[in-house]
């Protein structure tokens, strides 16, 4: 783990943004070689990894008749926009999408408020009892969500909570997840204790500290939740199959989950609508890197 | 309620005298569990409680629709009974073992190809990273796509190099290997990972390395391989608790099949649990999954743990 926080504190120090490292010495005509071969390389690996991309996008622009050609062509010819709308009204995916953005803001809020807030008693307080909380909080880490999975459904459905955004929404308020909560409390451990020592000596309370010194220096942090919440619920499938009953209640990933199990639906479709889920993550992606970038490292994380 | 009260009490400086009276030191503790109090909630909500009805469904029979019966060790037997169950953990334990070990490496190769100071380099490192955040849903129906035996691209290359085509996602053998590859698609997170470990390395260390006339593959073998072996180990764990709970690409792809070669555990227990509606089975085996995932942690922590490198040992 000691690695692991140099490697965070590298990246605060602005490390992975690689403005690189500086040639040391001169070149010989062997490093040069080497050179050449890992540019080589790194065009190849880029081309593989991007060929499901490129592939994926050009056939949802293509025709039915040209999606089932072979050999395959890469240019869609007509290039066929259509594919998007009927796509997008096949299903009501307004409604899902509307859906998914109540799930997602709720959740975003609940882990940015609570996991702060817990993170804070856990930094900053002393007090009997913490260390074995705090130990509490990192046996959770390893807890697999699976063995939950059913009875958690039998508690929600006994509150009656089945076919409702509760269940998929309400868990988040409780401290945001382990992981959020050892992410924070790692952030504000690198605040200087003197900001709050004086904001006590004006006779703020804990909580002020809390809210009006912490909150606003904890920015890049709460951002890096924040996105990485976005996200997981953004893509969770198993939440909202296990919970959601009436389609008019589906989300974005439910939706397009259930173009699957319909054998009619062909695959022009199903690809322009999987192109659109992805879009939103791309543009966030390209909106907010740096903190991609910090998340990852800060939280090993899951794809 | 605690700052209500403080907000209503602190101008009139009335009624909180019972709250400067207390010692600090209890002030302190009543403040911290204040503090800490959703979180203990959220255990007892999310984690005990569930465990506990957990291990009351273990022992009870129950489709939801009947009262839940008693039935004592029977779902535990029926573990071994079930003909089912060992396709689940085999489906497991291949895809376990082929998509981390692969992914390490994976991850590895490419961080070590994007730690190179070449103009544009932060085009390439988003390029290998924007595969592990593409939705798993849209995920999976790319993939379905790409192994489409017929019209998909993976094929199309194979048999433009003169071999012939296969049945990726309707051979019970080439399921698992399809998976895969598409596991290793998302390796870019772990790239990240790694990359941060490598320019953590000091430069003197390869400076002293070179002066000793170490080459390009020493110095791999002797600085970075060895320093960057708590990261291997927490990308290992990380890889391998998350691959041990694989569930949409199954799910969505191939349904299990052919044949349950793809029917993951956690699969299974959804299955068993929303459409079998065998609760008290679902428990069990959810039981399963997790002694597993312990026995196996324990290993891994026991038998690799002590062999990574620590430069600051108890830092």
């Amino acid at each position: 783990m000691a690695v692991i926080e140099q490697s965070i504190n590298d990246l605060n120090n602005g490390g992975v943004d690689m403005e690189l490292r500086e040639t040391r010495r001169h070149m010989n005509r062997s490093d040069r070689a080497w050179r050449y071969f890992t540019i080589a390389l790194l065009i190849l690996m880029a081309f593989i990894m991007l060929m499901p991309f490129i592939w994926l996008v050009t056939s949802s622009l293509k025709s039915q008749v040209q999606i089932f050609q072979y050999p395959p062509e890469w240019i869609p010819n007509p290039v066929r926009f259509e594919n998007y709308t009927n796509a997008l009204t096949y299903k009501p995916f307004g409604l899902y999408l509307r859906n998914t953005m109540i799930i997602v803001t709720l959740n975003v809020i609940a882990v940015v408020f609570t996991s702060s807030f817990v993170a804070y008693g856990f930094a900053r307080m002393r007090f009997w009892g913490r260390d074995f909380w705090f130990g509490v909080v990192i046996a959770t880490l390893f807890l697999p969500y699976a063995i939950m999975i059913v009875p958690q459904f039998i508690m929600f459905s006994r509150l009656g909570w089945v076919d409702t955004f509760l269940p998929l929404t309400v868990p988040y308020f409780f401290g945001g997840g382990a992981f959020n909560i050892f992410l924070m409390r790692q952030f504000f451990r690198t605040i200087p204790e003197e900001l709050a020592d004086a904001a006590r000596i004006d006779g703020c309370t804990e909580f002020g500290i809390y809210w009006r010194i912490m909150m606003p220096l904890s920015r890049p942090a709460l951002i890096t939740i924040g996105i990485f919440t976005f996200l997981s619920s953004w893509n969770d499938l198993l939440g909202p199959i296990i919970y959601l009953r009436s389609p008019e209640n589906f989300t974005v990933a439910a939706g397009l989950a259930s173009f699957r199990s319909i054998q009619d639906v062909s695959w022009d479709l199903q690809l322009a609508a999987s192109t659109a889920m992805i879009v939103p993550v791309i543009l966030l992606f390209f909106f907010a890197q740096r903190y991609f970038v910090k998340g990852i490292v800060m939280t090993g994380l899951k794809g | 309620m605690a700052s209500q009260a403080q907000a209503q009490a602190l101008p009139a400086q009335t009624g909180w005298k019972w709250w400067t009276n207390l010692p600090l030191a209890r002030r302190r503790t009543i403040t911290g569990y204040i503090f800490i109090s959703p979180f203990m909630l959220g255990v007892l909500f999310w984690v005990v409680i569930p465990v506990l009805v957990n291990l009351y469904l273990t022992f009870h029979s129950w489709n939801l629709m009947s009262p839940p019966r008693f039935v004592g060790l029977a779902n535990i037997e029926t573990l071994f009974k079930d003909p089912i169950l060992p396709y689940a953990l085999k489906a497991t334990f291949l895809y376990t073992v082929m998509s981390v070990p692969l992914g390490l490496a994976l991850g590895f190769f490419l961080a070590n190809l994007i730690n190179t100071n070449i103009r544009g380099i932060a085009v390439f490192r988003t390029v290998f990273y924007l595969p592990s955040i593409v939705p798993a849903v849209a995920n999976a129906l790319l993939w379905a796509w790409m192994f489409n035996t017929e019209f998909g691209l993976i094929n199309s290359f194979i048999r433009a190099l003169g071999g012939s085509k296969i049945a990726w996602l309707q051979d019970p053998a080439w399921a698992m290997p399809a998976f895969v590859i598409l596991s290793l698609w998302g390796s870019g997170a772990s790239m990240i990972i790694f990359l941060a470990g490598l320019q953590g390395i000091p430069d003197i260390y390869y400076e002293a390395a070179e002066i000793d006339g170490a080459g390009r593959w020493a110095k791999m073998r002797h600085i970075t391989l060895p320093m960057m072996s708590p990261i291997f180990f927490f990308n290992l764990v990380i890889g391998f608790i998350n691959s041990f709970q694989v569930f949409v690409i199954g799910y969505l792809i191939t349904d299990g099949g052919p044949q349950n070669s793809t029917l993951f555990l956690v699969l299974y227990i959804y299955r068993s649990a929303f459409q079998n509606l065998k609760m008290g089975y679902a428990a069990a085996l959810s039981w399963l999954l997790f002694g597993i995932l312990l026995v196996l942690s324990l290993i891994i922590f026991r038998y690799l743990g002590k062999r990574v490198y620590y430069e600051n040992p108890g830092e």
